[in-house]
């Protein structure tokens, strides 16, 4: 049995507990008490947050639409398929044809290379997520 | 977050989670703090039980009135009136503080001027507020040393938006309940990452750290940090904007990193036609969800356990979370996979992991240029803004003078609601969200113990609206906009002022925002969620 610091991924708290894994598996959290956010505590949603990474419906490869129907694909025919068709969009209808939807999800690193790819790589400024929902 | 910014030149939190356990009143208006931040909600309640005042300003009874000395049920979207209201009290009676907006502040005889029409009788009338209610609230804030004010998108989720933030901030100023400890003004944010990915720069508007898109200094230290000579100096689209955009053939690519914008976005018909008129759907995610399914390309990522990362709260302490366990099949995390789209679009990355992005990230941005690594890994985190390695962190905003030199009093008028209940249309639809489910429930509805305690969506009513239109509890009734119909059962409560009707939006199976309308905030963008007219009857 393992145990991992982490974020709560519910609400804007921020509550930090462990995640308590058996071999690649997580079966339990346990709050930081040591925290100043949370203090040991967590609410239903946090004691509970572990449940969804373990569902069978997990998305586990790429996919690609094909005949009208999402089809498995592997990970080099998704990007570039991804790649080339919006390098086609933005040299027929220009950069600000292009939007992107960063996440109030995931890590701040991911984010900012999320951000840095819509303006240094296809030079679009149409960069927004779902602060405001 | 616009608001604030105008009115203090920084959109957050202005103090800290801890410092309300000091506090001596909290205003919470437009916040349903125990079940959208239920360790915030625990703080306010504790800090209650040891003789803190508590004002809740909320047009539903919800948990956190019971604990409230005062509660005001205001009309929907009437948040300015009410505000403008007390602060006509405040100003009448000479409670402000007189040296603070002498000396911290610029504006206050336009304030005065706007305020001075909102006399208690009259916010009454618009609000539905009793006066005398109003003349002790406003009395009660402005007499308390230490006094917060919490709020969330009961505020920002309307057409006037906006004027409801600076509004709130006004109150704050007038006071002089900003800069200090234990008070000021604290929008609570509802995803664990918004705040960062607003400071990381996921804005139309802005880089990290709220650097303007238009400001030449700032275009040139971009393009030097990441070698490219031309960079987009026009602000750009906002989510609601992009869907019009896409409605109308403007917009024909879109790259969604775990978002889910069919249900959380309002008016879903119009959202549904704008995706598919799209030529390429990119959707980068951990489950299928509706948006997923409408894609050309799913990319399956890694969830927070299977990634090491950092996130940043809603009073802008940044913490890590560290990798627990690998990810499901040949999922992989987000920044892997943005780094190897962006190299096969021929912009080569290299990030060695997570760290070496913080350090760029420390590099660009001078409010996270103290926030490393090494730090974070011993401590509990640090909050913005952290300009050094040697520099704390910072647990309240606008100490001694604001971000942006003075606080700027920001007056507004009130304005009713984009769409008001008429006699054919003649109630309004309230959304938002519930304790036991999150958002459009892409996790929470895989919880088996969240989704026991609220397996379904309801719409809540009041007796005597049921009453009168022959609705029983757990009835199935048709709700219906001049958008569509929903069909949801009926919980028969007065938890919602009369005319009104709430319910969430976490259920694909009684997706709400087929109702809602698009009207916006001009300046944020934001729906007007918190209201919209629809009929409702008993299904036959």
């Amino acid at each position: 049995m393992a145990k991992t610091s982490t974020i709560c991924p519910f609400c804007g708290c921020g509550c930090n507990f462990y995640l308590v894994t058996e071999q690649n598996k997580v079966v339990g959290v346990e709050p930081s008490p040591g925290n100043p956010v949370n203090k040991g505590m967590l609410c239903a949603k946090g004691w509970n947050s572990y449940d969804f990474i373990n569902s069978p419906l997990r998305l586990t490869t790429p996919l690609v639409r094909k005949n009208g129907k999402l089809t498995e694909s592997t990970w080099d025919e998704a990007l570039d398929f991804t790649v080339r068709r919006l390098r086609e969009i933005q040299s027929d209808s220009g950069s600000r044809s292009l939007g992107f939807l960063a996440s109030a999800k995931v890590s701040n690193e991911e984010n900012y290379l999320f951000m840095k790819m819509a303006r240094a790589v296809f030079k679009t400024n149409n960069i927004d997520h779902c602060a405001r929902l | 977050m616009a608001g604030l910014a105008a009115t203090f030149g920084s959109g957050a939190m202005t103090n800290s989670i801890n410092e309300m356990d000091e506090a001596e009143l909290f205003f919470v208006i437009g916040s349903n703090t125990t079940e959208q931040h239920p360790l915030i909600g625990s703080r306010v309640i504790n800090a209650v039980e040891r003789g803190a005042r508590l004002i809740v300003v909320d047009p539903r009874d919800i948990p956190l009135a019971r604990y409230a000395h005062m509660h005001l049920r205001q009309n929907i979207g009437t948040d300015v009136a009410v505000l403008n209201g007390l602060m006509n009290i405040i100003i009448e009676e000479g409670l402000y503080d007189r040296e603070y907006v002498e000396t911290r502040t610029e504006g206050f005889d336009e304030l005065k001027r706007t305020v001075n029409r909102y006399t208690p009788r009259v916010v009454e009338q618009i609000s539905g507020v009793r006066a005398e209610d109003l003349v002790l609230v406003a009395r009660e804030y402005a007499r308390t040393g230490k006094a917060m004010l919490l709020y969330a998108m009961g505020i920002t989720q309307h057409t006037t938006g906006t004027d409801n933030v600076k509004t709130c901030a006004n109150l704050a100023m007038l006071t002089g309940h900003v800069g200090r400890p234990s008070t000021g003004v604290n929008p609570l944010r509802g995803q664990n990452n918004v705040q960062g990915a607003c400071d990381m720069g996921g804005l139309p508007v802005v880089y990290t750290g709220y650097q303007k898109v238009g400001d030449d200094p700032v275009i040139q230290k971009f393009k030097d940090a990441w070698g490219v000579g031309d960079l987009d100096t026009a602000p750009g689209l906002t989510i609601t904007t992009m869907m019009e955009a896409a409605d109308k053939g403007e917009l024909k690519a879109l790259y969604v990193m775990g978002e889910n914008p069919y249900l959380s976005d309002p008016d879903s018909k119009h959202i549904e036609r704008a995706l598919s008129n799209l030529d390429l759907l990119v959707v980068q995610d951990i489950f299928l969800s509706e948006t997923a399914a409408l894609a050309d390309v799913v990319l399956p990522a890694a969830c927070f356990a299977e990634k090491t990362g950092t996130y940043t709260n809603t009073e802008r302490r940044v913490q890590l979370a560290y990798k627990a366990i690998d990810p499901p099949g040949s999922a992989r995390a987000d920044w892997e996979i943005i780094q190897d789209v962006c190299t096969r679009a021929g912009y080569p990355m290299e990030y060695a992991g997570p760290s070496e992005i913080m350090e760029e990230i420390n590099r660009v941005t001078p409010s996270y240029a103290g926030i490393t690594y090494p730090r974070l890994e011993t401590g509990y985190g640090l909050s913005w803004p952290c300009p050094n390695e040697e520099h704390p962190g910072t647990t309240y905003l606008h100490k001694d003078r604001f971000s942006k030199g003075l606080g700027t009093f920001l007056p507004c008028e009130f304005k009713p609601m984009a769409e008001p209940p008429d006699t054919e249309y003649n109630f309004i639809l309230t959304t938002g969200r519930m304790y036991f489910q999150f958002h459009t429930g892409t996790m929470s509805r895989r919880v088996g113990i969240l989704e026991r305690e609220a397996p379904e969506p309801l719409v809540e009513i009041n007796p005597e609206d049921a009453r009168k239109l022959g609705i029983r509890d757990r009835d199935l009734v048709e709700i219906t906009s001049r958008r569509g119909t929903v069909k949801i059962k009926a919980e028969v409560t007065a938890r919602v002022p009369r005319k009104v009707v709430f319910s969430t939006f976490h259920f694909h199976e009684g997706p709400i925002n087929l109702l809602t309308v698009s009207a916006h905030d001009p300046v944020s963008g934001i729906p007007e969620y918190k209201g919209c007219a629809v009929k409702i009857r008993r299904c036959a």
